[in-house]
């Protein structure tokens, strides 16, 4: 019978000590870089050294670029901070997406319905206000569903994407500049009326991501409604057993989750695009989940977690155009990565034990 | 009007097959606890890797000179169905030999999918040195179109339902066999127990990982073909980036719309098919084509609707498989 017994079983861990889990993720991180590259040179027959320079010169070749790839991180870090409440609450917000064009919307239409007609602090005091507003909205509506009758909140939300979409697309036709473009053009352009920019025009951004990661951290960790959000996610019955009303918890949760969404696009139309295209968020309401998903809600590895990614995204773009490829080449780059860190979870939580070795430690 | 509808009905349908490949999948992968977000990007890769077979072929049958319909109808097909279930062991071993998170390795696939979709057809050509300039495969594609010989002559009754090419068919039958299968027979028994409650299905002797990665993965080569079908028939064989859209997101939503039957999934497939070109149809003027925008968002809103109506009713019957989206791990019993 002894063939019979499988040659490895699995247990699961006790936690381990942090230097090891950070080692093993950071042993994963390494394993997938590895991957990458190796990817990129059958590409591109590129060698090993060349790779990393183009990676490193497509992030921060110059001073312009370094500070796009902070400014993106920034951006997708904020995103990501924005959907982790709902998903620490076990809320599948994937509709970071729709929230963010419908935020980018609702400032793209004060921008052009109200320029002239108003001072300028007005405007921008209504486009913070309408854009956090809509995104919030764009939110609970799934959250109402769920709260409500327990509606699929992944389906939900990520349908609420291409409404969002398809409202931009329509609109993106009645707002067209000049007539019969199609596209809405930089909104405001000679004027720059209703711009937002502090310094130079990719600070705004890095900073409300910077003051945002700390709010999240504490609003997280340190407040009644942070407990009340870790309760409903580990387990909704205990939740409603020690008087949490969950179906409250989940739309104001969300409401803050959209929320932020929606400033993201405020800071998108009137602080980097000055335009509003249905592309505006380019996908980083998803990629946003799983930088949320594989930092473990925590606000501060999420900077590390999405800077690897922008940085991996910038340098593999800069490789593909030095090469006339797809630009797409960053995204198969970005899966690698996720499938490495999200796979190496399992090594965190359990161990493998091989036949052999049991049999030595019982001899 | 019934002019109107035997050009729109097929139209539809057309739209409809790939959907009915991807929801056919989905309901069999999501019947054994896997709710597989990657989808859209399985029936990107699928796509493209009938694409790329299919670019190979045409490629050395220009070179000899000599071309097969069958080669042609066959590399597509074996590069498809190999990609795609390439694509759903990488799932399966993310999600149930490592236990991740079946959302976030979801989503990382539809990522990594469509980017693979995308970068392979943006870079086709650059990459092999041809010297096309774009990637069209009319050869594979006439090969892929060709329906019944005698639907022409038979007037309304052929081109409605005897104008398909043969993929369209066989999405239908596999839709009816999923349907049989999870019905009628003890694999289909067992496979349910499993998406139900996979402790007393292990209890019961059924080995549940054997069932969840075979499952996804052939749920995973149904709807890879769905691409096949989409680049090969319906765009004639030409891929352009992107072109594929949402429609993986539509068939997870019609899975939904189906409540997890096969059979209800063709014709909510052909609806939805019919939903998503519905805006070529309804009028517009050349001053509000922003209208045409929001004609497209029909079939979304309907999904949405269908959603919160399911939810309301909330009949047992008509509930997700269980442990959806939940990893089975015999020691946390």
């Amino acid at each position: 019978m002894k063939s019979k017994e499988p040659v490895f079983h699995i247990v699961k861990r006790d936690d381990l000590p942090l230097y090891k889990v950070i080692g093993i993720r950071l042993i994963a991180i390494l394993l997938a870089l590895a991957v990458c590259s190796l990817v990129t040179i059958l590409v591109t027959k590129l060698n090993p050294l060349d790779v990393f320079r183009a990676v490193i010169k497509g992030a921060f070749g110059s001073t312009r670029k370094t500070w796009v790839t902070m400014q993106n991180t920034s951006v997708l870090l904020l995103i990501a901070l924005a959907v982790t409440p709902a998903f620490k609450m076990r809320f599948w917000n994937v509709g970071g997406e729709g929230q963010v064009l419908i935020g980018a919307w609702a400032a793209a239409a004060c921008m052009i319905n109200l320029t002239g007609k108003v001072p300028e602090w007005f405007l921008i005091v209504a486009m913070s206000v309408t854009s956090i507003f809509c995104g919030a909205v764009w939110a609970a509506i799934p959250a109402f569903f769920k709260a409500k009758w327990n509606t699929n909140d992944t389906l939900f939300t990520l349908m609420m994407n291409y409404i969002a979409t398809q409202l931009v697309a329509c609109f993106a036709i009645v707002w067209e500049n000049p007539k019969g473009s199609g596209t809405i053009g930089i909104i405001n352009n000679a004027t720059e009326f209703g711009w937002i920019h502090i310094g130079n025009k990719y600070l705004l951004p890095i900073l409300v991501a910077l003051v945002m990661t700390i709010v999240t951290y504490i609003y997280l960790n340190y407040t009644k409604h942070g407990y009340e959000i870790a309760v409903v996610g580990e387990s909704e019955r205990t939740a409603r057993y020690i008087g949490i009303k969950v179906d409250r918890v989940m739309i104001r949760t969300l409401l803050l989750s959209g929320g932020v969404c929606g400033l993201v696009g405020l800071i998108l139309v009137a602080g980097v695009n000055h335009t509003l295209t249905t592309t505006l968020a380019g996908g980083r309401g998803f990629t946003a989940v799983m930088v949320s998903w594989m930092s473990h809600f925590n606000p501060f590895t999420m900077i590390l977690t999405s800077f690897l990614l922008v940085f991996l995204n910038r340098g593999a773009s800069e490789i593909a155009t030095s090469f006339s490829l797809n630009t797409s080449f960053s995204d198969i780059l970005t899966g690698i990565i996720i499938f490495f860190i999200i796979g190496c979870e399992f090594f965190i939580r359990y161990s493998i034990s091989f036949r052999s070795s049991a049999r030595a430690k019982e001899g | 009007m019934f002019g109107f509808l035997s050009t729109f009905i097929p139209r539809a349908i057309v739209q409809g097959i790939p959907l009915i490949f991807g929801c056919t999948g989905e309901i069999l992968t999501e019947k054994s606890g896997n709710l597989n977000l990657g989808i859209p990007g399985v029936m990107y890769v699928g796509g493209i890797c009938g694409v790329i077979g299919s670019f190979f072929y045409e490629q050395s049958a220009a070179a000899s000179g000599q071309f097969s319909n069958f080669l042609a109808l066959l590399i597509p097909l074996l590069c498809c169905l190999a990609g795609s279930l390439l694509m759903g062991l990488l799932y399966c071993f993310l999600t149930v030999t490592l236990r991740s998170n079946q959302n976030v390795t979801g989503l990382a696939m539809t990522t990594f999918g469509v980017g693979f979709g995308n970068f392979f057809g943006g870079s086709l050509i650059k990459l092999s040195k041809s010297s096309m300039t774009s990637v069209v495969l009319s050869r594979t594609s006439l090969v892929y179109k060709t329906a019944l010989p005698f639907a022409s002559s038979l007037g309304w009754f052929g081109k409605l339902f005897l104008s398909y090419s043969f993929l369209a068919y066989i999405a239908v039958l596999l839709a009816l066999i999923s349907s049989y299968l999870l019905k009628k027979t003890r694999v289909g028994l067992h496979l349910r127990a499993v998406g139900e409650s996979p402790a007393t299905a292990d209890a019961a002797g059924i080995n549940i990982s054997r069932y969840k990665y075979m499952a996804t993965c052939i749920g995973c080569m149904i709807a890879g073909l769905g691409g096949l079908y989409y680049v090969m028939d319906y765009a004639c064989g030409v891929w352009s980036n992107d072109a594929f859209g949402d429609r993986g997101w539509l068939a997870i939503a019609l899975v939904i719309f189906a409540i997890w039957r096969p059979g209800t999934g063709i014709w909510s497939s052909f609806l939805f098919g019919g939903l998503y070109i519905l805006y070529l149809y309804l009028p517009t003027t050349m001053e509000h084509m922003e209208l045409k925008e929001l004609y497209k968002m029909i079939p979304y809103v309907m999904t949405v609707v269908v959603l919160i109506l399911t939810s309301m009713r909330n009949k047992r019957e008509n509930q997700p498989p269980a442990s959806l989206g939940l990893a089975y791990f015999r020691e946390e019993r």
